[in-house]
C-alpha cells in the first residue's frame, strides 16, 4: 500500500513521516499480543454469539484488528479514544477488558455500561475509552469537543476518533474536519476503510473515482492512506502523527485500508448466509492479508519469536479469554431497581 | 430592588456564573459580535475575551457533539443559537448523544454539563422556519432538561441554575421577552430547577402559561380581576422536569384550567398538562380544559395572516369567561400594542 500524503501545504512547518522498519522488536511482540487479545476475543465472542444469549446487535471487527492495535498502541492512558458501531477492537486494544465487554454484550450489571449500553455504547474512561455511538459520523464531533478541552487546557493529550468510510457519506463529519483545521485542533481522524457501509461498496455512495483522503485534504488537513492490516504499518504512522498532534500542529487524516470478515451485523460469514454483495473470492483475497498472520510472519523472519512461542501465546491468551467470557455469562444482572438510575 | 431587562438578566446570569466557574465557554454564530446574541453575550465577551466566548461557524449538529466532548473533558460549555429552528439540526446530537450519554454508559462515561441557549421567535414577520417552539420535542426524551424562563428574574436564575446542573440543559428564551424589565437581584442565587412558580395567586381559575404566553395569562388576568374573575397564574419554567405538583394544587383550588403555550396543541406541552389533570386531578374539574396554543398551521409572514396566527392575552381572557360560564363583556384593549420595531 503507497503511502499517499494527499496534502502537502507549503506552511505545513513539520513533515510527517514513518518507517516500520524502525520498530523495536520489543514493541512488535507487544503489538502481536495485542493482536491476539482482539481477534481470539471476538472469535470466541462470535462463537458465543450464535448461542442468542447475548442480545444486542453487535458488530464484529474480526479482520481489522491492526487498525485498532496500531494506532491505540500509540496513545497514552490519558489520551481519549471515541469509535463506532464496530467498536470492540478499539476498546480492547485501548486497554478495555475482555471481562467487562463480555458482560456488557450479555446485559451483566459487571459491564462496561453496566448492561445498559451494549455492543455500540462502550467506555473505560481510565483507558481513555470514553464514548462510543452507532450513528456514522456522530463521535468524530465528541472527539473533536475533547480536543477543543485539551487545547484550550493546554494539555498535550490528544483525541483519536475511528470511523468507518460509511461516515464520509453524513454531513456532520465534514463540519467537524472544517472546525478541527480552522481551530488546529489536535485530533486524529482514523478513517477505517473496508470497502463497504453495511452492504454497499463504496463505489455505489460516492463518486466514482473517489478519494477519501482528498476529502479531508480540503479542509487543509494533511491526510495519509495506509495498508491498515500491517499492525507495524500503522503503528509507525500514528506515533509519528501523535508526535505531530502533542507539537500543537492540527489535526491529521489517517485513511487505513482493511477489510471486515464477518457479516455487517451479526457473527456470521455472509457466505453461510449466501449473501451475495461481495464475491467469496474477495473475502479470500483479504483473509490472506490477515494482520495476525502477517504479525506472525515477521516475527518469525526476523527471529525475534519461534512458532512455539507463538503458538503458546495463542494459546494462552485463548485460555484467559475462554476463561473471561465464561464468567461474565453468569455475572449477575442489573437490578430491576435500577432501571430509573442515571437518567 | 433594581429593575433590568430579560436580555440583562441573561448576560449577568451567564458572566456571574463564568466568573466563580472557569470550566464555562461560550459558543455559537457571531456570539462574539457586539450584536452577540441580542446582546446576551456582549458582556461575557468584553469581560473574558475570545478564550472563552468564541464565534463558530453554522455548524449546528457537529458544534452540539463537540459541546458534549468538551463536557465529558470537564468543560461547561454554552451553546447560542439565534433561533432555536436551528436546533433541528443538532438533534442527532441532542438526543442520541448527549440526553442519554449518562444513561447508556450506566455514569461510568461521566456528565456532559453543558447549556443550549435558543431562541423562540414571534411576529413581525419571522414565518415559519424562524418562530417555532421546539420544548415539546425537546422534552419528550428522558436525559435532556428543559427550561422556558419568563421573567427577567428567572432568565438570570436559570441561567445560574443551568450552568451548576449535571446534565444537558435546553433553554429557550423567547425574543419579545428580551426587552422586558423586572426586578432582579444581584446576588447570585440559582433557581430550583423543575419547579413551576405561581406568578399571581387566585381562585375562580388556573392558567398554566409557558414563557410569553405566561405575560399574556397575567394581562388577561388583570382585566379579569376588574371584571370580578380571580386568576391564578401559573409559569411553568420549567418544561422538564414537570411540576406536577403545583399544577395539580393550584387546579385543586380553582376548579378550572387554561393551559397557554407558545407552541401547537397537538402532541404539545398544553396537551400535556391538560392530560395530567384528566389522569390525576379530574376530581378537581368542574368544567373541560381549554388549550390555547398556535394556529394549527405553519407560521404566516404577512402581518394581518401573523395577527390571527398568534393567541394574546384577549384570547385567553375570552377562554376564561367561556371556561367559567361567564357571559362574555367587553374586554376593551387588553392586548399589547404591538410596536416592536425590527429587524428582530
Amino acid at each position: 500500500m503507497p503511502k499517499i500524503n494527499k496534502f502537502r501545504r507549503e506552511e505545513l512547518k513539520v513533515k510527517i513521516e514513518f518507517d516500520s522498519s524502525e520498530i523495536d522488536d520489543g514493541h512488535l511482540i507487544e503489538l502481536h499480543k495485542l493482536l491476539l487479545k482482539v481477534r481470539h476475543a471476538e472469535e470466541n465472542l462470535a462463537s458465543r454469539y450464535r448461542e442468542q444469549q447475548m442480545r444486542t446487535p453487535t458488530h464484529f471487527g474480526t479482520g481489522q484488528e491492526a487498525v485498532a492495535v496500531g494506532v491505540c498502541a500509540a496513545l497514552n492512558d490519558d489520551d481519549v479514544i471515541f469509535s463506532h458501531h464496530r467498536c470492540h477492537n478499539h476498546y480492547l486494544a485501548k486497554g478495555g477488558k475482555v471481562y467487562e465487554l463480555a458482560a456488557e454484550l450479555y446485559g451483566r450489571a459487571d459491564g462496561c455500561s453496566g448492561g445498559r449500553g451494549g455492543s455500540v455504547h462502550l467506555t473505560d474512561r481510565e483507558k481513555g475509552i470514553v464514548a462510543t455511538s452507532a450513528i456514522l459520523g456522530e463521535t468524530p464531533a465528541v472527539a473533536a469537543g475533547a480536543a477543543l478541552s485539551f487545547q484550550m487546557d493546554g494539555l498535550r493529550n490528544v483525541s483519536v476518533t475511528f470511523f468507518g468510510e460509511g461516515a464520509m457519506d453524513e454531513g456532520a463529519i465534514y463540519e467537524v474536519f472544517n472546525f478541527a483545521s480552522l481551530k488546529g485542533l489536535p485530533i486524529l481522524f482514523v478513517c477505517e476503510n473496508n470497502l463497504y457501509a453495511t452492504e454497499s461498496p463504496l463505489w455505489v455512495r460516492q463518486p466514482q473515482g473517489t478519494e477519501l483522503c482528498e476529502r479531508a485534504a480540503a479542509f487543509k488537513i494533511p491526510s495519509f492512506c495506509i495498508d491498515g492490516n500491517d499492525v507495524a504499518e500503522v503503528h509507525a504512522a500514528t506515533t509519528s502523527i501523535v508526535e505531530y498532534l502533542r507539537a500543537g500542529n492540527g489535526p491529521v487524516f489517517l485513511e487505513c485500508m482493511t477489510y471486515r470478515w464477518r457479516e455487517h451485523v451479526g457473527p456470521m460469514f455472509d457466505h453461510e448466509l449466501n449473501r451475495t454483495y461481495r464475491t467469496q473470492h474477495e473475502v479470500e483475497f483479504w483473509m490472506d492479508k490477515c494482520p495476525v498472520k502477517r504479525s506472525a510472519a515477521k516475527l518469525l523472519a526476523k527471529g525475534i519469536a519461534t512458532q512455539e512461542q507463538l503458538e503458546m501465546w495463542q494459546a494462552t491468551t485463548d485460555a484467559n479469554i475462554k476463561d473471561d467470557i465464561a464468567r461474565a455469562a453468569i455475572a449477575p444482572w442489573p437490578a430491576v431497581s435500577t432501571l430509573f438510575e442515571h437518567i | 430592588m433594581r429593575k433590568i431587562t430579560y436580555a440583562e438578566a441573561l448576560s449577568e446570569g451567564l458572566v456571574q456564573s463564568m466568573e466563580r466557574d472557569p470550566s464555562i465557554f461560550v459558543t455559537g454564530i457571531a456570539v462574539d459580535y457586539p450584536s452577540g446574541i441580542f446582546g446576551t453575550t456582549t458582556e461575557a465577551y468584553k469581560r473574558f475575551g475570545r478564550a472563552r466566548v468564541f464565534e463558530s461557524p453554522a455548524m449546528e449538529n457537529a458544534l452540539t457533539g463537540i459541546a458534549i466532548g468538551a463536557a465529558a473533558m470537564g468543560k461547561r460549555p454554552v451553546l447560542a443559537h439565534p433561533r432555536n429552528d436551528f436546533m433541528f439540526l443538532a438533534f442527532d446530537q441532542l438526543i442520541n448523544m448527549a440526553a442519554k450519554w449518562k444513561y447508556m454508559f450506566n455514569g461510568n462515561a461521566g456528565t456532559v454539563p453543558f447549556v443550549s441557549r435558543a431562541v423562540i421567535g414571534k411576529g413581525w414577520g419571522q414565518g415559519a422556519t424562524h418562530s417555532q417552539s421546539l420544548q415539546s420535542v425537546l422534552a419528550h426524551f428522558p436525559g435532556l432538561t428543559v427550561l422556558m424562563p419568563t421573567l427577567p428574574e428567572d432568565a438570570k436564575a436559570l441561567t445560574i441554575a443551568a450552568l451548576q446542573h449535571d446534565g444537558p440543559v435546553i433553554i429557550l428564551e423567547h425574543r419579545t421577552l428580551y426587552g422586558t424589565e423586572g426586578e432582579v437581584s444581584e446576588d447570585f442565587v440559582p433557581a430550583p430547577i423543575g419547579k413551576a412558580r405561581v406568578v399571581r395567586e387566585g381562585t375562580d381559575i388556573t392558567v398554566v402559561g409557558t414563557s410569553l404566553m405566561t405575560l399574556e395569562a397575567m394581562r388577561a388576568s388583570e382585566e379579569l380581576e376588574r371584571q370580578g374573575v380571580s386568576v391564578e397564574v401559573v409559569d411553568l419554567r420549567s418544561i422538564r422536569p414537570l411540576d406536577e405538583e403545583t399544577i395539580l394544587k393550584s387546579v385543586a383550588k380553582t376548579g378550572h384550567l387554561i393551559v397557554a403555550d407558545t407552541s401547537w396543541e397537538l402532541c404539545g406541552v398544553s396537551s400535556e398538562i391538560a392530560a395530567l389533570v384528566a389522569e390525576k386531578g379530574f376530581k378537581s374539574l368542574k368544567a373541560p380544559v381549554k388549550r390555547i396554543a398556535l394556529a394549527n398551521c405553519p407560521a404566516p409572514v404577512s402581518f394581518e395572516l401573523e395577527q390571527a396566527f398568534y393567541p394574546k392575552a384577549s384570547t385567553i381572557a375570552k377562554a376564561a369567561l367561556a371556561t367559567l360560564g361567564v357571559a362574555k363583556s367587553d374586554l376593551g384593549l387588553i392586548d399589547v400594542e404591538d410596536n416592536f420595531k425590527g429587524p428582530y
